[in-house]
Parts: structure tokens; sequence; C-alpha cells
């Protein structure tokens, strides 16, 4: 049973169509990079994905069950999502604490306390964060803390989108190590949406490329990291990204 | 003292009330830090001491008339004089700023929650929900506040009660507009997005995490509105359709003293300065209140 | 090489802050001449006010301090207001981030081309019109009359970048200052507008400073690159033997970076106690 399912989703947002029939599997338990450009579909796609408010046709299913529109406890606590910008994901007046307890008082989860000190710890943050507002955060720092929040349902897939993105590069390798043990202490499936193909090599199995709401390419990341992707675009855009010529 | 100074900013607070606190004592330090602020403020504390106190500040009745003192001067028995039935201008004032003070708490008790909510509510379900929603707001905006405040009390009849009522129906639909401005900028933020996710009831975000926004920007209107809240129930009082007599209400006093105003003069400005010291007295806490909970500058506090 | 364009000697700029006044760039000295230097950092490293400090673009209460700013012998730092103006765009110039905020809204880009020529020199419309038509085409814009008669938000942010750049280089200055002039845009979008902009800069002569966050594109597009952290420069290194980084700072942002043909299981992560001072 694949862990995300996609077959023949069209996005629109009001009138105009953004994804035409995009179809890909992710399997239980991969990471699996979703690349293109700005205006290739590729958030959009995942906030599909998620229920975060577009409108789709086709069929998504995510650990077996069929997805709707919009967001339902039982789906929380199987698939979660990290954002971009770490300065807009946490609530500005809530403490860590407060945006760490969170989805377990929606869930009704209890020994929170407990709960959110080990949550800091497996994300390498102090316990003297603990009480902090986010704008005492560094940028990192405030990822980390969302990572730690999509973790605290204890999804099995993880959705980010452009996780990387906003930070710095040393704050980058620190986030993308982070990212990457946490899937393998948990069996973690990744769909990860980015621009950037280096970090794809790092952290994906698998791979496809998107172009103006199309899939034109799905890869091994084997192919990606030798520069033997098939398609003219996806190599294009490998040589733009720095890639040597094979 | 210092120990709890320190506690009180310690960079890493170990429980949710010591960041709480933390917040609220570096806001109002900031606030202190502004000269006509802490004016403001407190004009507003001696307002309240004194409508608090009342009975024991005011020398003489309210509403005890004594003809033969009729329009004193100010002197040292009487220091603002007495009026055309020989009562204390001075207790007066002191007695009305009970009145004061309950038709503003009440009317913001009451019109801001009510604003807050649709605002925010609009604002976040979009759609036919907000165009229904701002289209009532816009029918009262339409309509200029004293004269839709002046035909709710005709409906309703003169009295104070009445008065609060029909400037609260005259005061929400600002801070529906205002609310609904607030959430629309943070409505499709991250955040948001994050609450979403885990499955939160639409409720819940809106009471939990879009509200606590608001409320800044809540706080500071509702404030500056003060001064024209206090304002227009003077003029109410000044026709006659608010407090009736012989409530000690200042509009209603100042409305009374028109007719003396060139020989006695203290029986209508005693209470308009009062007006004026109280107005200016929310006008400077708002401005200041401002400076401090703007969130352009209160996330670097 | 001839008489360098810019000899920067001990530059500092701080600014007050609740804790006191904070220096964001700590006494940085370097010269430039008719080559292509980049200057590389992280944010918070100082390179975009050492691009600022350079045109006097820093405001009070920011404040600018140098042993040396000199441009083609000319002190900066005495410079007045106008002689500032008269320099700015004229014969220093900068293309910033964002097309999207750094272009009028409300001009056609036409006007905003002519602009910098009227503002700079007295020729006549009908030669301006046609030094701006050969600016666009040199920024491989193809049809120049129909772009130029469109407003920034119809355009896309690759061609608003190479318009900027248009608009910058047209009054032919001595120095462009290019400050992550593509951060904003695409992969295969970048590589495009900086093969222009390279392009212009060696055929004209012209000094280039590119500051960015990226040290591969540095790399690629720059002759010698300078490597900021902390208001200081931590290296000084020549762009082809930057893989032959001395300093542990340096070192450790080149391998902190994912390669394309990556193998590692984790990234190193940078030791900042290395080089901090206390």
């Amino acid at each position: 049973m694949s862990a995300i399912s996609l077959d023949n989703v069209d996005i629109s947002y009001g009138d105009t169509k953004v994804t035409f029939g995009a179809s890909f599997d992710v399997a239980a338990g991969e990471s699996f990079g979703l690349v293109g450009e700005s205006g290739s579909g590729k958030s959009t796609i995942l906030r599909a994905i998620a229920g975060l408010g577009t409108t789709w046709t086709g069929a998504i299913s995510v650990l077996g069950k069929p997805r709707r529109q919009g967001i339902d406890k039982t789906f929380a606590r199987q698939c979660q999502m990290v954002f971009q910008d770490p300065y807009g994901s946490l609530h500005p007046r809530k403490t860590i604490d407060a945006t760490l307890g969170e989805p377990l008082q929606v869930h009704g989860i209890g020994n929170r306390g407990n709960r959110i000190e080990a949550m800091l710890e497996a994300v390498g943050l102090d316990r003297r964060f603990r009480f902090r507002y986010p704008h005492q955060l560094s940028g990192g720092q405030r990822q980390r803390v969302a990572i730690a929040r999509a973790l605290m349902l204890e999804p099995k897939v993880l959705l980010l989108d452009e996780p990387t993105s906003a930070l710095d590069v040393s704050v980058q390798a620190e986030i993308l190590n982070l990212l990457k043990r946490l899937r393998q202490e948990q069996n973690l499936t990744f769909l990860m949406v980015t621009h950037n193909l280096p970090v794809v090599s790092f952290l994906c199995d698998r791979l496809a490329v998107m172009r103006h709401g199309r899939i034109i390419e799905v890869a091994d990341v084997g192919l990606l990291k030798s520069g033997k992707l098939v398609d003219p675009y996806s190599r294009e855009l490998y040589q733009a990204s720095g890639g040597k010529s094979s | 003292m210092a120990a709890t100074r320190e506690w009180l900013l310690a960079d890493s607070p170990t429980s949710r009330l010591q960041a709480r606190m933390g917040r609220a004592y570096r806001i109002v330090t900031a606030l202190l830090r502004n000269p006509l602020a802490t004016l403001g403020l407190v004009i507003i504390l001696v307002l309240v001491a004194t409508a608090l106190f009342a009975p024991l500040i005011a020398p003489y009745s309210p509403i005890g008339q004594e003809l033969a003192n009729r329009l004193q001067p100010p002197s040292w028995q009487h220091w603002m004089g007495t009026d055309e039935l020989g009562r204390d201008i001075y207790s007066r004032v002191i007695y009305g700023s009970r009145i004061t003070l309950t038709i503003v708490l009440l009317v913001a008790v009451i019109s801001a929650p009510i604003g807050l909510v649709v605002g925010a509510v609009s604002g976040y379900f979009g759609g036919w929900i907000d165009k229904v929603m701002m289209g009532i707001t816009d029918v009262f905006l339409s309509m200029p506040k004293l004269i839709l405040a002046l035909a709710f009390v005709a409906a309703l009849g003169p009295g104070i009660e009445n008065a609060i009522i029909a400037i609260a129906i005259t005061a929400w639909p600002a801070y529906a507009r205002i609310a609904r401005a607030e959430t629309l900028t943070f409505r499709n933020s991250e955040f948001i997005a994050a609450v979403q996710m885990q499955g939160a009831s639409s409720a819940r975000v809106i009471v939990a995490h879009i509200l606590p926004l608001c409320t800044s920007s809540m706080i500071i209107r509702v404030t500056l509105d003060m001064a024209g809240i206090i304002l227009t129930a003077a003029g109410l009082g000044f026709i006659g359709l608010g407090a009736q007599p012989p409530l000690p209400e200042w509009g209603a006093m100042i409305s009374r003293g028109r007719t003396f105003i060139l020989d006695q003069w203290w029986v209508a400005t005693m209470p308009g300065f009062a007006i004026i010291i109280v107005s200016l007295g929310f006008c400077f806490l708002g401005d200041g209140l401002r400076d401090v909970l703007d969130p352009r500058q209160g996330e670097n506090s | 090489m001839s008489a360098p364009l810019l000899e920067i000697e001990n530059l500092r700029v701080s600014f007050p802050t609740q804790q006191g006044r904070v220096e964001v760039v700590k006494g940085i000295s370097f010269t430039l001449g008719r080559e292509r230097l980049g200057i590389v950092g992280e944010s918070g490293s100082g390179k975009s006010m050492t691009g600022r400090s350079i045109l006097r673009l820093i405001r009070a209460p920011g404040r600018v301090t140098a042993d040396r700013l000199r441009f083609s012998g000319i002190d900066l730092l005495a410079q007045s207001e106008r002689q500032m103006r008269a320099i700015r765009g004229a014969r220093i110039s900068m293309v910033m981030q964002d097309p999207k905020f750094s272009l009028n809204p409300v001009m056609t880009i036409g006007a905003q081309i002519a602009e910098a020529l009227v503002a700079h020199t007295r020729l006549p419309r009908r030669e301006i019109a046609q030094r701006s038509r050969d600016m666009l085409q040199a920024v491989r814009i193809d049809d120049p009359d129909r772009v130029m008669r469109l407003y920034p938000h119809e355009i896309s942010g690759g061609m608003g970048q190479r318009v900027m750049i248009a608009m910058m280089l047209v009054p032919e200055p001595d120095i462009l200052i290019a400050d992550e002039p593509t951060s904003a845009l695409d992969v295969s979008v970048q590589a495009q507008v900086l093969d222009i902009m390279d392009e212009l800069v060696r055929n004209k002569g012209m000094g280039l400073i590119l500051i960015s966050h990226d040290l591969d594109l540095v790399a690629r597009y720059c002759d010698r690159i300078l490597v900021m952290n902390s208001g200081k420069v931590v290296e000084e290194c020549v762009a082809s033997q930057l893989s032959e980084a001395r300093h542990p700072y340096t070192r450790g942002l080149l391998a902190a970076m994912p390669h394309m043909d990556e193998t590692r299981e984790t990234l190193p992560v940078l030791d900042r106690s290395q080089w901090e001072a206390t």
C-alpha cells in the first residue's frame, strides 16, 4: 500500500487550472522529492493532499484512505505538514509550549508537559526554549519548532513545503540532518517540495519534476546524482542548478 | 523588588505564567516610558478612583437643593460653585464621573466583543458569510453615529440605559471592520494553516488563534473611541435624551447651564472641563497603547 | 591592472539598538579594480550594508566611517548629498534583489530607463529613446519598443531583473554593485540574468561587486571572492581557488552545502567556536 497516491489530479484556483493530470505514488517509508520552479504547481499539489482549501478532481489517497476536502482529526494523526517560512508558521503570540501543546489539546491527549519536553529534545532544542515566544528564536530554531509541532501527533506521513529555502546554508545543513535522522528513527514517509536539487540528492529516494502544472519526469535519485535525467527540461534544471553535464 | 523584576524579564521563562507576566511587564514598562501615555493613564485612574470613592470625596450631596444658595460662583465652600438649584457643582461632577464611567465601560463591553466576533468570523470564512455580515455592518456604518443614536433613543425612550444601548449599536460596526481587516492580513498565513492541519474546528481557530491577534488593534481603537463615546453621551444628555434629571450627567449639566453661560459661566464650564480632561486622558492612553502594542513594533519587544 | 576604482579601508557601519551601538560592519578593507568581486556571507554578515555604504545609502541613525572610502580618487565620505547624487547611477550603480519592489509600479519601463538618462545627461529625447532601446536589446529583450510601453507588473521576474540591469547600466557607470540580483528568480532564469550582467560588465570594462549568499554562484561569476562573517572579512581568495579556501568558516560553508552527487549520510555542521571571538 503506497503512503500517498495521486491519480490524474487536476487542481484549480477559481477558474484557472494549475495542475493537469498529476499522477504519482509514494511508497511507505520513502522520501520523495517534488521539484519544479515557481508556478510549476508543486506547492499546490501539497496543499491539495493536505486538504488546505483547493478544489481538485481526480483521486488522492493517503495511507490507503481517499482524501476529501478539508481535514478531519483522523487524517491529522496520519499526515502533517512542515511549512516553508519559519517566520510565518508559528503564531506570534503563543509560547513554544502553547504551540506544541495545541495539537495535543485538540486531540485530547494527556501528559502534555512530558510529551512537549521529549519532542523538544528530539528536535535538538534545549528546554529553556519551552516558554519563549517565536520572536525570541532564530530562523533555524523556529523551523525546529515547526518540525516538532508536525510530529506531536506522531503522523506517519510528513509533507514538507520547501523546509529549508528560507534558511542560511549553515542552518540548512542542521535542519536537513535533523529531518534525515527523524525519518530514519520513526520510519516516516516524506513528500518534499523544493526547487533545490542538491537537497533532493541528500534527502530523497525518488523525485518528480514538474513544469507548468505537469509532471514531466519521475526518476530515481540515482539518475539525478549521476546527471542522467531523461527529459530535456529536467536536464536544463540540472545544469542551471550547477550540475556538471555527463 | 529586584528579584521580581529579574524573574519577569528572564530570558528563558520556566512556566506559562512567567512568560505571560513577563510579556505584560514589558508592555507596561514600555507604556510608562511615554510621558503623555502615563498622563493619560493617571487621568483614567483618577476617574476610576473618583467614581469608586465618590461618597467619600464629594463634600455635598449631588442632588440636595439649596435654593438660597443658587448660582454662587466658585468659592472655598463650593469649589466649583452652585447651579440653578443650589446644588454643589463639584459634588455633581464627582458623582457624574460614575455615570460617565458606567456609560463608557458598558458601551465598550457590549460593542467591542460583538464587533470583534462579527469581524473575525467574517474575515475567516469569507464568501457569502463575509458578504452578508459586512453588508449589515455597512448599513450601520453608513449612518452618522449621533443621528443613529438619537433615532434609537427616541424610539426606545430617554434614559441612561437606552442611551448606552443606542451608543453601543452605533459603535460595533467600526470594530467589526477593523477586526475583519486584521483577520484578512493573516488569514492565509502558515500558522493558521498549521492549526487547521491539526484538525482544529473553525471555532477553535477563530477563538484561540485569530481573536488574540485582533485584540491589540481593538484595545487601541476602543480606548481612542472612548472620548467619542463620552461626547456622544454628553450630546444625548445635552438634548435631554440621555440621563434624566436629577442625575448629574455631565452633558445634561452643560445643557442646563447654557442659559446662564454669560453671567454664571461655571455652571456649564466645569462639567465641560471634566469631559475634556477625561477625553484627553483616553486619547493619550490610546495613542500610547498604539505605540506599544502595534504589531510592527511590538514583535521586537 | 590599472589604478583601483574603489579603495576601502577600515569601513565600519553601526546602528543604535536598545543594547547600545552595534557594529554590523567591523572594519573591512578591500580594493576593486576593473574586475568582478564577489562578497559572500550569510544573513547578518554585513555584506548588504557594505554595498549600501559605498553608495552612502545608509541614513541616520546608521553611521558609516572609514579611514578610506575612495572612488577613482574621489573621497566618497566627503561628498555632499548633492555630489553623491551625481555619482549614484551615473558612476556607481546598484541592482537590487527583487524587481517587484525595486521597479516603480506606476511608471512604464521606458519611462524608468529614460529617467536614469534624464537625471544624469542632457541628451535630446530621441537620443535617450535610442539608448534605452539599445540597452534593452543588450539585455536580450527582443522587442524593446513593446516592452518599453509595459508596466512592471506585466513582465516576469526574470525580465524585470533584466530591465533593472538595463536601467542601471544605461548611464554607463564605472562600477555596478549587484545585491543578491538573482535570489528572487527561478534557477533557470538566474543563469541567464547573470550571463547578461557578466557580458555587459566585461564589454564595458566595468567593475562589478556581486553580493550573494550563494558561494557557488559567486565562484562561477567572479574573479575574486571575499567571505564575510559577522561584519568581518574572514577570507579573500581567487574564485577559481575557492575549494582551497583556508578559513574554517569558508571550509565549513563549502562542506555544509549538499552536492548534486551527494553521498554523505549527514552534512557537516559549522562549528562556530572555531573562529568566533568571545
